[in-house]
């Protein structure tokens, strides 16, 4: 740190940025009420004045932060409301914390001290630029999740909703999911319990099949291994439509065989055949994961087991699956999501009784906006959260399990 | 001399020779991989590439002109469909008995809709015709040709006859000839008239825009798989939600929401408008064009850049960058001439995945894309579910795959498919 | 012991199957609103009446591909199919629907009239039995397009009075006809010049002049979110659509049924059934296509029956206690200036003249 210091900046220069800040505020704060200078100035002079003495006279955290809050918690509430004051707080804490953070140059405590000041800067600004990025990824989610709230149906931010006032919003879409609404018939029930019955067992497929293939593949002496696999790829890069019609010749033929000559009823043929066509789907996936894992898998471990008397299925079970798991997982999440999200083959081989979840969404937005499709989209968002903190749980298990430090 | 391998051939302890029994193993190991591999391998190749075989086989097969008008095909075997004479009576009589059977059969509409896709017209000709000349007897021999005329002025046409001549092959080019915006005709293959050259474009379009998207997907995907792979595991996986949450959710949902950011009373425009940025009467136009498909679509495939990323970054060690610093190399050598080239597989994969996939979506560019924002999948849609021109569908969609298989050979030459690496 | 207890029992499952199976039969439809629609009129009567349990497909927009495919693959798995009547035509054609006799397979008037004159023209195929008719038209945010509210069709291509984005359907039939009309053709002109080439060009140059206001939609319910954002001012849409935006959301929308075009969604059954099939199939459609099943319709949504007969019956709406027939596209004010849908016409032309459009809208 003295290294760096060596040169003591004066306070006056360390507030350059929260100066900065503060005229950017008042600017876009005197846009929204017509007075762009003095909102200006007045940003810049404020958050001046509050930098000195915070962190020239009073140099004491806690302390500037009560002292701050009331006086942004007032002024927004003589401003306009009581939500614009809660704004104005959170507002406070986060001002507060940027001054101190400047002044006492936090900004370098987590960094390597030999950085030179525009190493610290490009830092920064990489952050700034990737956090950037993660908003682009995140925002359409964040804007479907009030949405799904909407007293009206449509997919439009109401005036009441932007007013937060409690009558724009309203649990309808969630009830009609639900199958509770009076003119709601369970559809999207039934759709959900379809696409819960179809995507694990098409997973399972292409996992199981995927895996072995993967470990098939991965021996050294594999006869036109690129061929294979491009074949096994072939899923993933016939454009779907052209997949569907293909298809659906195939699994009608077997739909009938099924029915006529084995004799199993209609509908759970219906079901097989979605899961199979689903199945292909997801095999490039899993193959293209488990076989990535494979690569680093180290084979005396198998060799090891073999020694030891182990024989090749205990070998498999005990030795190479929880190693190569994570792989598999991921490769299975994937087949997962593949089936989860699909519509266009679905559509092509199911029949009524095989509706999935992304078919009844297809039919929602096409037939009849309706944000149930949004209500669908929040409570599969929440889902999935827990599916992938699961997913960590697991990793780190695994991780333990390969004997390395869970960093 | 004695071979010095035979003098000294090693034998196991069965008393094979070595040579013998590395060989067996070997076979074994073969025929275990295979094992391993055979049942997914012939699930996918029965239940996948034959099926999508057979589709793509529509592209060339034209057999229903002459499987409808057998007797018509071959009697107009010796009429000149490059002259400006009709063909003779004989043709005529042919064409009346193959047109009553096909009534009977009730294909004489098939035959109609399959030449409405070279000339329009066909389609109705074939149908109001049909209600005459079902009633004809032809056992008195009189002429045919006039009568026929009358039904219709255009079977009095030479062009007429010479459609049928020219699609009466069983094994046609014409479906891939309309695919690139020609046409067969009696004068061999001609381009389409310039108002209704579209197909090329579209596919000139899909590439560039495919590429755009893989480029920006590369561009916004680069920086945040380096910052997962050089943050410490706890933070990263946490980061990772983010990347993962939108790619587990539902296309159509963040396709909508995109709608309803971009939309000219959307989101963006209301903030920008808000902030003052942008007055009222000038709000941005960003949906409904190119511009709305490459957000939108980048948003969607990015997961699939920066999972492949990441993976690859992981197993750059940091040390080969520090070192190079300390050897002396400025930051951006040291990226550039030290990291870089090590972290290549993982955009190659990452854009293969990309580009493959943006190449075949129909349903983001249809809902976002307004006039310039299609690609060719929506026309292979359209001529699947609504005209049933298959044969051009497939013929499309042959192309469409070349292209992709072109790709993927390339891909596999200079990075190598196991390279790819999902995460 | 054993082995026959199985025996016997696989017997009766395989039998109460196969009982159960010829008691299901699949319908098709387009789903939303309008399959509600169709469950309450047809469905739920026909179920109590007969004992037939009808599972619905909403599968109509993938219909003709579908139909193909299982015609081809000898597996047809749905007993009766909802399309427009062009996709019925194409299916005629295509030798994928059955051919009916409409004066002795569907029910007559009550006054005794026959079902093809009941139908009249509407009757645009063999294989066609029309249900209703809806009309595509125009619908316009009250508060965005200035004082005085559009009148004609023409408006639409009016960009000095009627500044803003307009929607229209991303497909030729329909915009070129209007096109057409708004640049001086006469009605009864308006497909001898759509024939020729140089008629399909000026429809062109005529939409090329609001194609930079335009927005185009491709699913039925893309107009009326876009009108409700207030995204654009007017646009066309299913007039269903629109009356469920005015009436049952209460957006400030109305309708312009000027030059509405005409057109038409009805029943088809497969080609290929079986004949104990075929026969239930007829049953049900002589059932809900009778004057008063069609009326009833009427009672869930706003398209007009298709029979004569009905008209009279129609009632108020089901929920909302509003009398319907001021609503159908078909009410005498409504229909000042229509355009039925050409079916011959677009039957040939359609791909020639997409392919046009498609090259236009690509420049």
């Amino acid at each position: 740190m003295m290294l760096v210091n060596s040169t003591p900046e004066s306070l006056l220069t360390k507030s350059v940025p929260i100066v900065v800040a503060g005229a950017i505020f008042g600017t876009v704060y005197g846009q929204v009420n017509g007075l762009v200078i003095l909102g200006f100035s007045a940003g810049a002079f404020v958050s001046l004045l509050l930098t000195l003495f915070y962190a020239g006279v009073l140099k004491q955290k806690f302390l500037s932060h009560v002292i701050n809050i009331a006086l942004f918690g007032t002024f927004g509430l003589l401003s306009s409301s009581l939500h614009s004051a809660i704004f104005y707080v959170i507002l406070s804490i986060a001002f507060v914390w940027f001054i101190f953070w400047v002044t006492e140059a936090k900004y370098r405590a987590n960094l390597l001290p030999y950085l030179s000041s525009s190493q610290v800067a490009w830092h920064y600004l990489f952050r700034l630029i990737c956090g950037a990025i993660f908003l682009f990824l995140i925002t359409p989610i964040l804007v479907v999740l009030p949405l799904s709230f909407n007293a009206q149906d449509f997919f439009t931010f109401t005036p009441e909703m932007l007013r937060f006032e409690p009558e724009g919003y309203s649990l309808k879409h969630y009830r009609d999911f639900l199958g509770l609404r009076v003119d709601s018939n369970g559809e999207w029930l039934r759709a959900f319990q379809n696409s819960l019955i179809i995507a694990p067992l098409a997973t399972l497929i292409s996992v199981t099949f995927g895996t072995l293939a993967a470990i098939g593949l991965s021996q050294s002496h594999v006869p036109m291994r690129r061929a294979i696999m491009a074949i096994l790829i072939s899923p993933m890069i016939v454009p779907l439509i052209i997949s569907a019609t293909g298809m659906f010749f195939f699994y009608s033929d077997m739909g009938n065989f099924l029915e006529e000559t084995v004799g199993i009823n209609k509908n759970a043929v219906g079901y097989i055949k979605v899961v199979l066509a689903h199945a292909v789907l997801g095999i490039p996936f899993v193959i293209i994961t488990v076989t990535a894992t494979l690569v680093g898998f180290d084979r005396s471990l198998t060799r090891a087991s073999a020694n030891l008397g182990a024989n090749s299925i205990t070998t498999f079970f005990r030795v190479q699956m929880p190693l190569i798991l994570p792989g598999v997982i991921s490769g299975g999440l994937f087949a997962f999501i593949t089936s989860f999200d699909e519509v266009v083959v679905v559509m092509f081989i199911g029949s009524a009784g095989q509706k999935t979840l992304p078919w009844q969404m297809f039919l929602g937005l096409r037939e009849q906006i309706s944000p149930t499709i949004l209500a669908v989209a929040t409570i599969l968002v929440v889902l999935s959260i827990a599916l992938l903190s699961t997913v960590e749980l697991l990793r780190r298990r695994s991780e333990r399990l390969r004997g390395m430090s869970p960093s | 001399m004695l071979d010095y391998s035979e003098k000294y051939s090693m034998e196991v302890a069965d008393g094979t020779p070595l040579k013998k029994s590395l060989a067996r193993s070997l076979r074994k190991e073969k025929l275990r991989a295979l094992a391993l591999i055979a049942p997914l391998l012939i699930f996918v190749l029965v239940t996948f590439v034959l099926p999508i075989g057979t589709m793509l086989t529509r592209s060339i097969d034209n057999s229903i002109v002459e499987e409808i008008l057998p007797r018509t095909v071959l009697a107009l075997e010796d009429w000149n469909e490059k002259g400006d004479e009709l063909p003779n009576e004989m043709v005529f009589r042919s064409f009346v008995e193959d047109f009553q059977d096909a009534i009977a059969d009730k294909n004489h509409t098939k035959i109609g809709s399959r030449l409405n896709y070279e000339v329009s017209g066909m389609s109705s000709l074939f149908r109001k015709s049909a209600r005459k000349v079902k009633k004809w007897d032809l056992t008195d021999n009189a002429p045919i040709k006039q009568k026929l005329i009358e039904v219709n002025k255009a079977w009095g046409d030479v062009e007429t006859w010479a459609v049928i001549k020219t699609h009466s092959v069983a094994l046609t080019n014409g479906y891939f000839l309309n695919a690139v915006d020609m046409q067969r005709t009696p004068f061999g293959a001609q381009a389409q008239p310039e108002n209704k050259q579209v197909l090329v474009k579209l596919f000139i379009r899909t590439l560039k825009m495919s590429l755009i998207i893989t480029g920006m997907c590369i561009l916004l995907g680069y920086p945040v798989a380096w910052l997962l792979a050089n943050l410490s595991n706890r933070t990263s996986n946490l980061l990772l939600i983010l990347v993962l949450l939108p790619f587990w959710t539902s296309l159509l949902v963040r396709t909508s929401a995109w709608k309803v950011m971009l939309q000219n009373q959307g989101v963006i425009n209301d903030l920008l408008v808000w902030i003052g940025l942008i007055t009222e009467g000038s709000r941005l136009e960003i949906i409904n064009n190119q511009f709305g498909t490459i957000v939108a679509m980048t948003h969607i495939l990015l997961p699939f850049m920066i999972l492949p990323m990441y993976s690859v970054m992981k197993t750059i060690p940091p040390s080969y960058l520090r070192a190079a610093k300390s050897l002396g190399a400025t930051n951006w050598t040291a990226f550039w001439r030290v990291y870089f080239p090590q972290s290549v597989p993982g955009i190659g994969a990452g854009s293969i995945l990309v580009f493959i996939l943006a190449i075949g979506y129909y349903i983001t560019p249809e809902i976002v894309g307004g006039t310039d924002g299609i690609f060719i999948s929506n026309r292979i849609a359209y001529h699947i579910s609504s005209s049933l021109n298959w044969g051009l569908a497939s013929a499309l969609g042959a192309i469409l795959l070349g292209v992709v298989l072109l790709l993927y050979w390339v891909y596999d030459k200079i990075v190598g498919i196991d390279n790819v690496k999902l995460g | 012991m054993n082995l026959s207890k199985f025996l016997v029992t696989t017997t009766a499952l395989t039998l109460s199957a196969g009982i159960a199976s010829s008691q299901d039969m699949t319908i098709v439809s387009w789903g939303g609103a309008y399959s509600k629609s169709q469950l309450k009129a047809y469905h739920e009567p026909y179920s109590e009446k007969t004992g037939v349990n009808i599972i619905n497909d909403d599968s109509s927009a993938e219909a003709v591909a579908k139909l193909r495919a299982m015609n081809e693959a000898n597996n047809v798995t749905w007993d009766v199919v909802d399309v427009v009547a062009a996709d019925a035509m194409r299916l005629c054609d295509e030798g994928l629907a059955l051919e009916i006799d409409h004066d002795t397979q569907l029910a007559p008037a009550p006054d005794g009239t026959s079902a093809s004159e009941d139908f009249g023209e509407l009757i645009v195929s063999d294989c066609f039995i029309p249900q209703i008719v809806y009309s595509t038209t125009f619908g316009y945010r009250t508060d965005l397009v200035g004082d005085t509210a559009p009148t004609s069709v023409c408006a639409v291509f009016d960009l000095e009075n009627y500044p803003g984005k307009r929607s229209l359907e991303k497909r030729p039939i329909n915009n070129m006809e209007w096109a057409l009309l708004c640049d001086g053709v006469a009605k009864d002109e308006v497909y001898n010049v759509l024939e020729t080439s140089e008629g399909q060009d000026r429809a062109l140059a005529k939409l090329d002049t609001i194609k930079d206001s335009v927005v185009w939609w491709s699913a039925g319910a893309d107009t009326p979110q876009l009108l409700a954002d207030g995204e654009v001012i007017m646009g066309s849409t299913y007039n269903g659509r629109l009356f469920s935006v005015i009436e049952e959301q209460k957006q400030p929308v109305a309708m312009l049924w000027d030059a509405q075009v005409f057109d038409l969604d009805g029943w088809i059954i497969p080609a290929g059934l079986s004949a104990e099939r075929q026969k239930r199939a007829l049953d049900y459609i002589y059932f809900a296509t009778d004057t008063q099943r069609l009326a009833d319709q009427a009672k869930y949504i706003s398209y007009g029956p298709a029979r004569a007969s009905s008209a009279p019956l129609v009632g108020k709406h089901a929920d909302l206690g509003i009398d319907m027939a001021p609503h159908m596209p078909t009410d005498p004010n409504n229909a000042k200036n229509t355009f039925l849908y050409n079916y011959e016409f677009w039957a040939d032309y359609r791909d020639d003249i997409d392919a046009k459009f498609q090259a236009w809208l690509a420049q």
